[in-house]
């Protein structure tokens, strides 16, 4: 392999976009008439370098072989280290934020406030994402998912809707409580295990380094940072109002991206590190996730706000993943893992085209619409397959995961499948009644009669999303012969249920 | 005979040439000041900044590999001490410039400021290096009297000096307390000496123990860890804001050090009975700071409580009677100082119409008024509530680690739910930066806090987050030169 550290170039390339956009601010005052929109250029040329940068990574990454690859390793200081390294999953989640982003800063071209912070908090959102997925360090890994938590409180706090305040607090305060519980247990951990390094204090769990008893508290404590951000049924009442309040692209990443820290750190740590308190409370996370899919999808029917609906449906499809994850069958691990890259795309296309709506009408009630098709045939095509997507029709990719996370859940616990089952049929009553409520009928709302279609900007930002989710629908096995090789060393430690 | 006495008391000296420079500054500057009164207190000013940042050059150079005993060993010049005196002078360097810039705006000029802080830091350099009872009290007295003179500094507002008066009348009980604790000591032991009391420290039954306390109860009060925290608000609130700014740093950081060293050094053995004692105040604190100041509206009146608050994880480093929880405070310290004169800055730079505001709700709507203000304490207030990337993070995460590695993971979870809710009214104060509507703009700042803010935010990220590594190797070795 080449000496040049791509993994961190490319983790570190949009932080240094936020600091181009920095010093362009410094040196024009932001007087200059088109600065706003260069700033949104350079954004969006330095999330594109990114993801060539990321492409470019993919060709020196063997998705056959097991462990970390593209590893980086400096000291740092207290025993800490700058230890970045991916496997497949991570590879895969990565290559789903990138994918992401500059769809993002297309999502967020119609910003006109403040538009330097905005850019500059999102690229170093961007760089924090990546670097969650990238860390091989304990502590290294905290840092990065604690401070992704300093630009979101701004991006909702400043450009969200009206009670973005609340929002804002709500989100950061449930996140940072699970989350210093979590740094203790992780501080405990790296103390006995004498490193910092995850795959090595995943070898000394693995010989019996922590006691069954020592397990719960530590499973207990991780749980408490990753139930939050996952989110799971009851600790999810900060995702609707940061949904609602948060800009289309800030939805976008925390529904695309940052839920997926929680499903990541199930894998990366409570699975093979605490494998017998896993296997402990796996009923407990059972009934959490069908609660979660079930209630989630009942209290998402009643929803009178687009934005709403959808982040509720986003919680009860977090159920399957929690769900596929705790089975601990290699089904139900690809199905979660997959599930997450599925629900990336689909719940990330859904809040961008509420955004498109938004944009023209201000308003996120589903009252105000109805009959979209009318004005817009194009939009409502590409709602349609989103919604399909959303139900799980076989075809998109939300299909495969929802399908595999049952099907690897079955033989552990055929009540619970059962259970999640019932929750692919509420889906598709919340989003069929959306869907119909949102682009069916007549076209009363006089203020809709000069609604426009799509514009370029926002084709842009759909076509990589409907190429995604068909792909994927019709050719899981690109995404799932991926990951396999990292879902079967994370299960490799994790025999619990007989290797089932 | 005598030849030898004189070459004895020479070689003495050279150790202690931090502390000669800036009391031959502060004696000089004296006199000069009487002569030629305050207009030539920008001057002194300056020269006071240059002292304390040659003294912390020169104690920074000396660190000797192991203890040296000076003055018939009531003074120690060891890493320790040496690495104290270095962030110390360097704080106190920065809250002075900052101090001064502010009552020459005010056009409040006394040449008697530089020289307090000098005496105060003087007093500080001394606590650090004490190794006996009377240095230690002979020290504090010095750095305190210089604090009650400066809290009562604006001596036409009546605030201030009843800031003064409170501060003074506390000060000496605690000071009494403490005087009373080192003569249970004395009695008990016999000695006053540190490593004398060291050795027979268990022999000396209850009364060593009665006493330790209440030189435990004295510096806690020095230090303001709750529940000795009461006088902190008001003191803070009264006092001229750059003072408040010099209180919140440098004497924390000398408190801090002094109680390790009278901890770590003669009562080591004893352990087991002071532990307690600091745990119960670690919690306190930590959470007294934490909830007392959600209900406040007065940004110094909060910074008061988040001082209690930042108080609780020195405290809760220095429970572990560690050498690695020792190097924990003193690295949290200096993680600490920059933090707190970067947020005195931007308190620094509220004013309007040439009055000093000093309400939460007066920083409403800062970023579109001052954005790079508002950046700049953005960055500051998120690393005092210890999230990551920013140094405030890595000196909780050391803090954690010592407690964690002692075992005393109840007060590390304490510790950890505090911080929770600490970083609700740090995230309200950005809150009210970012979100609320725009008050009028301040007054422009000078260059001094322009220049200071930015110099703390540049240390608070990245340079001590780069730098960490170094930070805490320095930290360790101090430590673990000094108490062996």
């Amino acid at each position: 392999m080449s000496g040049i550290p791509i993994l961190s170039l490319m983790t570190f390339l949009p932080a240094a976009g936020a600091l181009l956009i920095l010093a362009a601010r410094w040196s024009s005052s932001g007087q200059h008439p088109g600065h706003d929109t260069g700033v949104k250029w350079i954004a969006f040329i330095v999330t594109l370098a990114t993801l060539a940068l990321n492409l470019v990574a993919l060709t020196q990454f063997d998705a056959s072989l097991p462990g970390f690859q593209l590893v980086e390793r400096v000291a740092w200081g207290a025993g800490l280290e700058y230890h970045m390294g991916v496997d497949q999953m991570a590879m895969a989640l990565i290559l789903l934020t990138n994918f992401l982003m500059p769809l993002c800063i297309l999502a967020s071209w119609n910003i006109e406030k403040q538009v330097s912070a905005y850019m500059m908090l999102f690229l170093a959102l961007h760089t924090l994402m990546q670097g969650v997925f990238g860390a091989m360090d304990i502590v290294l890994f905290y840092v990065f998912f604690e401070a992704g938590l300093i630009p979101m409180f701004i991006l909702i706090g400043v450009w969200g809707g009206k009670n973005r305040v609340y929002a804002a607090f709500k989100f950061f305060l449930y996140t940072l409580i699970g989350s210093v519980l979590m740094l203790v247990a992780l501080i405990f951990m790296a103390l006995m295990a004498k490193t910092t390094s995850i795959p090595d204090i995943t070898a000394f769990a693995q010989q019996g380094g922590f006691s069954k008893n020592l397990q719960i508290w530590l499973w207990l404590a991780f749980f408490a940072s990753f139930a939050v951000k996952m989110p799971m049924w009851p600790v999810h009442t900060w995702l609707p109002d940061a949904h609602v309040e948060a800009p289309t692209a800030g939805s976008v990443i925390l529904a695309g991206v940052l839920l997926k820290m929680g499903g990541y750190g199930f894998l990366r740590f409570s699975l093979p590190m605490f494998p017998d308190a896993s296997a402990y409370f796996t009923p407990l996370v059972f009934v959490l996730s069908v609660i979660a899919i079930i209630y989630a999808s009942l209290v998402a029917f009643r929803q009178t706000d687009i934005k709403k609906l959808i982040a509720y449906s986003s919680v009860a499809h977090m159920g399957f993943v929690t769900m596929g994850i705790f089975a601990g069958t290699e089904q139900g691990v690809q199905g979660a893992i997959f599930q997450m890259l599925s629900h990336g795309i689909i719940s990330g296309a859904l809040f961008l085209i509420v955004g498109v709506i938004y944009d023209r009408m201000h308003t996120r009630e589903i009252a105000a619409y109805g009959g979209l098709v009318h004005r817009m045939p194009v939009y409502a095509a590409i709602f349609l397959l989103f919604t399909m997507g959303n139900v799980g029709l076989p075809g998109t990719s939300g299909f495969v995961g929802e399908i595999l996370t049952m099907v690897g859940t079955f033989p552990v616990n055929a009540w619970v499948t059962a259970g999640a089952a019932t929750g692919v049929i509420l889906s598709a009553v919340y989003a069929l009644t959306l869907y119909r409520k949102v682009a069916f009928g007549k076209l009363e709302n006089p203020a809709l009669a000069t609604i426009t279609d799509l514009n370029a900007r926002e084709w842009a930002m759909f076509a990589p999303l409907v190429i995604g989710t068909l792909v994927l629908g019709f050719a899981p096995m690109i995404a799932l012969d991926f990951t396999k090789a990292s879902t079967q060393a994370i299960l490799a430690g994790y025999d619990v249920f007989g290797g089932r | 005979m005598e030849a030898e006495l004189v070459s004895r008391l020479s070689s003495d000296l050279v150790w202690i040439r931090p502390e000669l420079l800036l009391a031959g500054f502060a004696l000089s500057a004296t006199l000069v000041g009487a002569w030629l009164g305050d207009r030539i207190s920008g001057l002194l000013s300056g020269l006071c900044a240059l002292a304390l940042v040659v003294a912390a050059l020169f104690a920074w150079q000396m660190r000797p590999a192991e203890p040296h005993l000076v003055f018939g060993g009531s003074l120690s010049i060891d890493g320790f001490s040496s690495y104290a005196k270095t962030v110390i002078a360097l704080a106190a360097a920065a809250t002075m410039l900052l101090g001064a810039d502010h009552f020459a705006r005010r056009n409040e000029r006394r040449f008697e400021f530089p020289i307090l802080i000098a005496l105060s830091a003087v007093g500080m350099f001394v606590m650090v290096s004490a190794n006996d009872l009377i240095t230690l009290y002979v020290g504090l007295e010095l750095q305190s009297l210089a604090a009650y003179v400066l809290a009562a500094f604006r001596r036409d507002d009546a605030r201030s000096s009843e800031a003064g008066l409170k501060y003074f009348v506390l000060g000496a009980l605690a000071s009494g307390l403490l005087l009373y604790g080192a003569s249970l000591i004395y009695g008990f032991t016999g000695s006053v000496r540190f490593d004398v009391i060291a050795a027979s420290a268990d022999e000396g039954g209850l009364g060593v123990i009665f006493g330790l306390v209440f030189l435990i109860c004295g510096l806690a009060f020095k230090m303001s860890a709750a529940p000795f925290h009461m006088w902190t608000p008001d003191v803070y609130e009264g006092a001229p804001t750059p003072v408040t700014a010099f209180f919140a740093a440098a004497p924390k950081l000398a408190a801090v050090a002094l109680l390790a060293r009278v901890l770590y050094g003669p009562f080591e053995e004893l352990e087991d009975q002071w532990r307690q004692v600091i745990m119960a105040l670690a919690a306190i604190s930590l959470l007294v700071g934490a909830f007392i100041a959600l209900a406040q509206t007065n940004i110094k009146r909060l910074m008061a409580y988040s001082s209690i608050h930042n108080m609780g994880f020195a405290l809760m480093a220095l429970a572990t009677g560690t050498e690695k929880g020792a190097s924990a405070a003193l690295v949290y310290m200096t993680i600490y100082l920059p933090t707190t004169i970067g947020a005195f800055a931007g308190i620094l730079a509220m004013r309007r119409n040439g009055k000093d505001v000093e309400t939460i709700e007066d920083l409403s709507g800062l970023a579109s008024r001052t954005p790079w203000l508002a950046m700049l304490l953005t960055v500051i207030f998120f690393s005092v509530a210890g999230i990551p990337p920013l140094a405030g993070f890595f000196g909780k995460l050391v803090t954690f680690q010592a407690a964690l590695d002692a075992d005393l993971w109840p007060l590390a979870v304490i510790a950890a739910l505090a911080t929770v809710i600490s970083a609700a009214y740090y995230l309200n104060i950005i809150k009210v930066m970012w979100v609320n509507p725009p008050a009028p703009a301040f007054q422009s700042s000078g260059p001094t806090i322009a220049m200071t803010a930015g110099l703390a935010t540049l240390l608070v990220f990245p340079v001590l987050v780069v730098g960490f590594g170094w930070v805490e190797q320095a930290a360790l070795l101090a430590a673990s030169s000094s108490f062996p």
